[in-house]
């Protein structure tokens, strides 16, 4: 399984797209603290273009990378090896160098501007954020065989996960407003890694006085332990069940 | 050695194979013989569990296939159509393989392909850039590399020039002689008349028949195995 793991991180280091994202991270996290002269403001400004950018680039790079690496999947299916090994090491490639790129890229600009709690939740959520939308792309790419199709459904994850599941919210918020439906909110919210990721860094950021009372009843929750802890609990779930239903289907796929 | 039992599989509505049932031996050379889209390289994955069959069973020395992969270590695959990793360089692709399948040092690797096809020449070439014949060559350097026991072709002449196919051919002989269970899918029936001790026919998905050559010829009633199938598929 090492070997595996170590032939798809030296293809994909090869392949200089995960150099050029680690630079931009580097860049933009750099030039956003260096714009702000309070670097706690920096890391909101941060946040919401890591929230839109890493699942962006995690989703479909990983998408576009399992359907280019269809011949060393074939060439690997006929040896002795096993399919769930295969699966996991193509997994674990990309999210070590997703992971990586972001710890690169956003985790030490982070650590130097802030590091305190805060800054270390961000870059977890970051990781965490990486390698969901790793797992959520192998589960795209093996369950559509065409390639246009695949990295389509990708793009369309990403705009659900990013901005229509917003919308589906708000239109819920307005319909439902003469309700209370604050504590149901905190459960929807479970459905979107990027919410809950988004949700968990603002009420660190003490920002969570602007959101009112529906502030006041996510902060109730995640701000405690239990709450944090179930929290990251769901975000494992997203990073765990969509690879296992992945390797589950690729185990009957015909190659 | 290799059992298959009632196999089935369709893509859609395409019945690729149809209650397929074949036993093969050690020290046999088998030929697979149909028309396009008989069912031969679906047969050959399936064996190698690249498709998964609906219903039946193969099993492999008496141990059955499904969710086993052991097995394969002990078979080597030349495909129809090598694909491989599009920006390594044959010598990479030889040395990942290398990595990926031995298992101690004292395996013995037989590099007697690699030497006669002169690859080594070519070991920096990116494998995008490589003609299908050359190809060709490094599926068949990788399917004898690890002197498997079993070794299963498909298509191995298509592509090559008449020296190397003589090369090929020549070795596949040689691994013959050492009692391996060989079997081969070809088209080109000249071919195959020297190698083969045995003829699987199948067409659309079922098996015709299974026979010896010498059957086939008394049956027949022809020398050649060109021949002799042709007057089987003008029957």
């Amino acid at each position: 399984m090492k070997k595996v793991i170590k032939y798809v991180v030296i293809d994909i280091l090869r392949n200089k797209i995960m150099i050029a994202y680690t630079l931009f991270l580097l860049a933009l996290s750099f030039s956003i603290f260096g714009l702000e002269d309070n670097s706690a403001k920096g890391l909101l400004g941060l946040l919401n273009i890591i929230l839109i950018i890493v699942p962006l680039v995690s989703l479909v790079f990983s998408t576009i990378y399992i359907y280019n690496s269809i011949e060393f999947i074939e060439l690997l299916v006929s040896q002795p090896l096993q399919r769930k090994t295969i699966w996991f090491s193509l997994f674990t490639g990309l999210a070590l160098s997703m992971s990586f790129a972001f710890i690169i890229g956003a985790g030490i600009p982070v650590l130097l501007f802030q590091p305190d709690i805060t800054g270390f939740i961000m870059i977890l959520i970051g990781l965490l954020l990486s390698i969901i939308f790793v797992s959520i792309a192998l589960l795209a790419t093996v369950k559509t065989r065409d390639k246009a199709k695949g990295i389509g459904v990708a793009i369309l994850l990403w705009l659900y996960f990013s901005i229509l599941f917003d919308g589906l919210i708000l239109f819920l918020v307005f319909q439902f407003s003469d309700y209370p439906i604050e504590k149901i909110m905190v459960g929807v919210s479970m459905l979107n890694p990027i919410d809950l990721g988004r949700i968990l860094i603002l009420l660190k950021m003490d920002v969570s006085a602007l959101m009112g009372y529906t502030g006041a009843i996510f902060n109730d929750f995640f701000g405690t332990r239990t709450g944090m802890g179930i929290s990251f609990l769901v975000l494992l779930c997203w990073m765990i069940i969509p690879l296992i239903i992945s390797i589950k289907n690729f185990n009957h796929k015909d190659l | 050695m290799i059992i298959a039992t009632t196999v089935s599989k369709s893509f859609g509505k395409l019945k690729a194979l149809n209650d397929f049932s074949v036993t093969c031996n050690k020290g046999e050379c088998v030929a697979l013989i149909g028309p396009n889209g008989s069912g031969k390289t679906t047969f050959i994955k399936t064996i190698l569990g690249m498709v998964v069959c609906d219903s039946g069973f193969i099993t492999f020395n008496g141990i059955n296939i499904k969710n086993n992969w052991q097995y394969r270590s002990q078979i080597g695959y030349m495909p129809q159509i090598g694909r491989y990793p599009e920006n390594m360089t044959i010598g990479q692709v030889l040395e990942m393989m290398k990595d990926l399948r031995k298992t101690s040092k004292q395996d013995i690797l037989d590099e007697d392909l690699i030497e006669q096809f002169e690859l080594n020449m070519l070991m920096h070439k990116r494998m995008r850039t490589l003609s299908g014949g050359t190809k060709q060559k490094v599926s068949a350097a990788l399917a004898f590399l690890f002197n498997p026991t079993v070794l299963i072709l498909d298509e191995p002449t298509a592509g090559l020039d008449p020296v190397s196919s003589e090369k090929l051919k020549e070795k596949i002989i040689k691994e013959k002689k050492k009692g391996k269970l060989i079997l081969i899918s070809s088209h080109i029936l000249s071919e195959l008349d020297d190698l083969v001790t045995q003829v699987i026919y199948m067409q659309e998905g079922s098996l015709c028949f299974h026979k010896t050559i010498e059957q086939l010829k008394v049956d027949t009633g022809e020398e050649k195995l060109a021949k002799a199938i042709a007057q089987v598929m003008l029957q």
